[in-house]
């Protein structure tokens, strides 16, 4: 007889998290006893557009998430040990419903989505990656930000146990990123919790983190343990780290060079060439105009 | 076999096998999927690691030659130092053809403007220049003082080399200060060899009193 332990079992293989997530709102629901439908999945795909999706291995192989290490190959390897069920989200600061959050909970009864987004490294190279999860502002509205509610912070979680890369200071611990709220509000802005329709792999920021598209790909804090909505721009880990190199706002700009390295242009991941560099990392017709009359050289 | 038989039978063909062996990983690499998702950053740095290490494997050949007594193996040293232009010429190669689309108004920009790239274009136009005076006619053409004035840029060459490894980084530079931690060490090792030969090998001292002496 064969019998299969549960960690023989990839979780991707019991249930597609679409349906897992669906089920989870259907259940909530009935158990409220309110009427709702199961949340339908969308596809709005394809921000980038005709570009070549990465492959998996790719994606889920090759990563910056320095918690497990600096290599990219190291979070693959080491990122086993995070425990991402049961999962809370500490909700602080200038909203009205503060709170420790189940990670489902804070999503239940919202769709699904599909996004095909361009990500941008600032070291110059890049990739095409179909995420799944939800407009972050959807998540933020549920939260209700106060009047006063001007950036919202991100706090990975700080656990050396789980996270060995944590037990030397490469960077400040715990890693924090921050938005503009209105970049938060942002439509594109994502909360993702999967992948080519599976759920996130530890060594890309599981159970949930933040993608931000037009921005280099450190903007997107991952493992979110804490939402704070503050007054005051929040301190950032890279910024924190080389105050010189990465500033508060890190929009991919071709014409703003990294102090030692040019970002005119980048390698996708796959191809052996470099390719220009676009604006905005390529959605300028979606977000240029919230920087209207900012220097974008001085806020880097 | 006479030392130097065995230097020129056994050593030099060794020292050629084992200069081919990162290469030849490298190409088994490349069969077995290991150059990670982006196969031209990891030989651009794989090749950089290799030139530095070769570079000093050159500086051990006089302390191990004078610790060992084997004086031949400075016929060799010529040899692990072309090995180690060899795979800064790849290192660099890759750069310039796949990051900088073999524009040279491109790399132009890149040595003039980015101080990690200035430092690391130094040191392989020191490896060059070393490489090109390297045969023995090029000895006679310059004259031995000249000659080993020139060479003794390869002191420098690694140094810059582990700068431009340390600036290059995005933030954890724990590898290159490893690599100039040994350099540093055998530089160390180099010095401490030199002033022991001093010691023992002064020349004895002349009677002065004796010779000075009025008849």
């Amino acid at each position: 007889m064969l019998i299969r332990r549960p960690s023989d079992i990839p979780a991707h293989d019991i249930t597609d998290e679409g349906l897992f997530w669906s089920r989870r709102s259907w259940l909530a629901s009935v158990g409220l006893g309110a009427v709702a439908f199961a949340a339908p999945r969308h596809a709005c795909a394809a921000p980038s557009g005709g570009e070549e999706t990465n492959t998996w291995d790719e994606v889920t192989g090759y990563n910056n998430f320095y918690e497990f290490g600096t290599g990219k190959e190291d979070p693959k390897r080491y990122a086993g040990s995070l425990r991402t069920r049961p999962w809370t989200i500490r909700v602080e600061g200038e909203v009205a419903r503060p709170g420790t959050y189940d990670v489902e909970r804070l999503v239940r009864g919202l769709a699904w989505e599909e996004r095909v987004y361009r990500m941008r490294c600032v070291e110059a190279w890049s990739m095409v990656i179909p995420w799944n999860g939800y407009p972050l502002r959807d998540v933020l509205r549920r939260l209700e930000p106060t009047s006063r509610a001007r950036y919202v912070e991100f706090t990975t979680l700080y656990d050396p146990e789980q996270m060995p890369g944590q037990r030397r200071p490469v960077l400040e611990w715990p890693y924090v990123e921050g938005l503009r709220l209105d970049e938060a509000m942002h439509p594109l802005t994502l909360l993702a919790t999967g992948v080519f329709g599976k759920l996130m792999p530890n060594q890309n920021g599981a159970p949930i983190r933040l993608v931000v598209p037009w921005k280099y790909g450190f903007k997107g804090a991952k493992s979110i343990v804490r939402i704070r909505l503050l007054e005051q721009q929040p301190r950032t880990a890279w910024n924190v780290a080389a105050p010189q190199e990465y500033g508060f706002y890190a929009n991919v700009n071709p014409s703003v060079d990294h102090p030692r390295w040019s970002q005119r242009t980048e390698r996708r991941i796959g191809k052996l060439f470099r390719q220009p560099t676009l604006m905005f990392n390529g959605y300028a017709d979606e977000v240029a105009s919230l920087y209207a009359g900012m220097d974008l050289r001085a806020n880097y | 076999m006479t030392e130097s038989q065995a230097i020129r039978r056994v050593l030099k063909p060794l020292l050629w096998l084992a200069g081919l062996g990162p290469l030849a990983w490298l190409v088994r690499q490349g069969f077995a999927g290991g150059l990670t998702a982006d196969p031209v950053k990891y030989i651009t740095h794989f090749t950089g690691r290799t030139t530095l290490i070769i570079l000093m494997l050159t500086l051990l050949v006089t302390p191990v030659r004078h610790l060992t007594g084997v004086h031949g193996l400075v016929r060799v040293r010529r040899l692990i130092g072309l090995f180690a232009f060899f795979y800064a010429v790849i290192h660099l190669l890759i750069y310039f053809v796949f990051d900088r689309g073999l524009v040279f108004a491109e790399l132009g920009e890149d040595i003039a403007k980015r101080p990690y790239i200035t430092v690391g274009f130094t040191a392989w136009l020191i490896l060059l220049a070393l490489a090109v005076t390297s045969p023995a006619a090029m000895v006679r053409r310059l004259g031995g003082k000249r000659w080993q004035a020139l060479h003794r840029l390869v002191y420098l060459a690694p140094v810059l080399g582990v700068i431009h490894f340390t600036w290059a980084q995005k933030k954890d530079i724990r590898l290159p200060l490893l690599y100039g931690a040994v350099l540093a060490a055998i530089q160390a090792m180099r010095a401490l060899v030199a002033w022991r030969r001093r010691r023992w090998h002064r020349p004895p001292e002349r009677p002065v009193a004796l010779a000075a002496a009025p008849d």
